[in-house]
């Protein structure tokens, strides 16, 4: 394994800190140290660095600073507004609507509130995993709080039309929030043009530290806190600020949204010239659309009569890292809940691999990927015994 | 998830032994399902009631690869008799131990071979009980090959059965499982699969009760 080369391509997952970003974090791990809620000079330094954060955070997404309030990932902040808006809005409703497509985070949050008494409506997404706006204005009804609709998918990459959807909320007058940990900084994504209340935020996914994440609150927004006891944040999200983490996460949004034209440019040439290689091979189909409704780094391809987890292990076995919507990768051994309502097959979902590039990718690694993936699915395909029942 | 093989495993998994399938064999078998993501087939050649000859093809994951790979080299040269002896217990430690949630894979490598001997003894009219006929041996039979992942044990074993029945082709299950246990979806469709192949089987009934 050692001496194997190692290429990085499950950049949806997580990706790499940026050297600059850690420059940025690494004085106020060893000398500005300070708690930003304390009165000394320490304590401001801390406070100050977080207050220019929350502006370089607020300014690219068309938000107020207020409006931005730390947490620790885009899990909290997906909690955060699901149970914060449920429980502030309980007299208003107790109907939320959603996609079939949400990340756990968002899926899990509702699935308790259902337990408690909340109606939720899982809307149905069409065959590359997009929502049907009609469904949506169909399924609002007066008891409606909330719509929560991911930005971009993490696993096939669609860009949902934020802009209608939220021109549809707020004729109806509901509250709308997204999930943007894959898409920030990847596509536009402007608070006052989609009309969004709350938006989800995280720093891992565009070369920011693990551990800080950050949720968008519309300014008037009935909801409530989740962590209580010392009154950061507006009072909205208790606990000594990770300063390092939060000033990294603004660094990173900053680099990002710099070169976000470039870079989405660039990486997305490489996606579409992988995505054409890949589906070379005979018997594999892409998930998910094509072009600018695709999150520039995602590739999602299903193989037929192979299962995705071998295929990962053996791309492993020669340095090579991605992901798959197998069950056999899952802890729950149920295929990807996005690829079935997408309508793929128990078994495409099985065959399905997920590769997703950054800025750092190049085209030597995509041919040795390719070329690989090209090896394996031929050998594992000899091995299968549906490669026969099929012919 | 982070699954953790064994060094065998891997090494089974990239070298898989007694790959294919025999040309005209004496018994052969297929298992498991593609819509859960695995399954096995066999191939064995029987020469004076000896394994003497043994092949396989897997769909499935890394562990599916490795046990099948594993299970043709412990049944090569056995007797048919000793090869039926063997278990997935057996498999899992000669593979230095699976992930909990992977123990099912051995579990269908050993039901595989199971039925590509039942299938040699039928051929040759050597069956003395038909492992299909729906009985109450060969339904609990059945369901001890459904392994919760959460545990890596049979559902019989670990007393997640509390009791079934049967009637002209129905049967019933009853689970002393909560509706909303991490695994029961997993275990639903690992029963109906398992009792759907029976013979005369019509339907199968699921209950879940808990405190």
């Amino acid at each position: 394994m050692n001496n194997t080369k190692r290429v990085y391509l499950d950049n949806a997952a997580t990706t790499n800190l940026d050297k600059e970003v850690l420059e940025e974090m690494t004085p106020f791990f060893l000398d500005k140290y300070g708690n930003p809620s304390s009165l000394h000079t320490h304590g401001k330094e801390a406070h100050t660095a977080i207050k220019e954060a929350r502006k370089t955070i607020a300014e690219p997404i068309g938000a107020l600073p207020e409006e931005i309030i730390f947490v620790g990932s885009a899990t909290e902040a997906d909690n955060m507004a699901l149970f914060g808006v449920a429980l502030a809005n309980k007299e208003r409703g107790n109907h939320i609507i959603t996609t079939k497509i949400e990340h756990k985070a968002v899926l899990e949050p509702l699935k308790k509130l259902e337990k408690k008494g909340f109606e939720i409506t899982y809307l149905d997404v069409d065959k590359q995993g997009f929502i049907k706006i009609d469904e949506l204005e169909e399924k609002t009804t007066k008891k409606t709080v909330l719509v929560s609709i991911i930005h971009a998918n993490h696993e096939v990459g669609t860009i949902q039309d934020l802009e209608r959807i939220g021109k549809m909320c707020k004729e109806k007058k509901v509250l709308f929030h997204t999930d943007a940990a894959q898409s920030f900084t990847k596509t536009e994504l402007d608070v006052e043009k989609f009309n969004l209340d709350l938006v989800s935020l995280n720093a891992h996914k565009m070369h920011g530290p693990k551990g800080v994440g950050a949720l968008y609150i519309k300014k008037g927004t009935l909801i409530d806190p989740l962590i209580i006891g010392g009154g950061q944040e507006f009072k909205m999200r208790a606990g000594t600020h990770n300063v390092p983490c939060i000033v990294g996460f603004s660094k990173a949004t900053e680099i990002g949204m710099k070169n976000m034209k470039k870079s989405v440019g660039d990486i997305g040439n490489l996606r579409d010239y992988a995505i054409e290689e890949l589906l070379r091979i005979p018997d594999t189909r892409l998930n998910g659309p094509i072009g600018g409704k695709r999150l520039c780094n995602n590739i999602n391809i299903s193989f037929d009569f192979i299962e995705g987890e071998a295929l990962l292990m053996h791309l492993d076995l020669v340095g090579v890292a991605v992901s798959t919507g197998s069950a056999c990768s899952s802890t729950s051994l149920r295929p990807s809940h996005i690829l079935t309502a997408m309508g793929r097959s128990a078994t495409e979902a099985h065959g399905s691999l997920r590769i997703t590039l950054s800025k750092h990718t190049t085209k030597q690694e995509i041919d040795y990927t390719i070329n690989n993936i090209k090896k394996i699915v031929g050998d594992l395909r000899m091995l299968s015994p549906l490669t026969k029942v099929r012919e | 998830m982070v699954i953790e093989y064994t060094e065998k495993t891997i090494e089974h998994f990239q070298n898989p032994r007694n790959v294919g399938e025999i040309e005209d064999p004496d018994g052969k078998s297929m298992e498991g399902n593609p819509a859960c993501g695995d399954m096995v087939s066999l191939t064995i050649k029987v020469e004076k009631d000896k394994i003497s000859d043994i092949k396989f093809k897997s769909y499935g994951c890394a562990s599916n690869i490795a046990t099948a790979s594993i299970l043709t080299e412990l049944a090569k040269n056995k007797s048919v008799d000793d090869a039926k002896k063997i278990s997935w217990m057996q498999i899992n430690n000669e593979l230095g131990g699976l992930p909990k949630i992977k123990i099912h894979c051995s579990v269908l490598a050993v039901d595989t071979l199971k039925s590509a001997i039942t299938d040699y003894e039928r051929r040759n009219g050597l069956l003395k009980e038909d492992p299909d006929e729906l009985n109450e041996k060969n339904i609990r039979q059945r369901l001890k090959s459904v392994i919760d992942p959460q545990t890596g044990a049979d559902i019989i074993s670990k007393n997640i059965v509390s009791n079934f029945n049967h009637n002209n082709g129905e049967i019933s299950v009853n689970l002393k499982i909560c509706k909303d246990y991490e695994s029961s979806e997993v275990i639903e469709d690992e029963i109906r699969e398992h009792l759907e192949t029976l013979n005369d089987f019509e339907s199968v009934n699921i209950k879940y009760s808990c405190k």
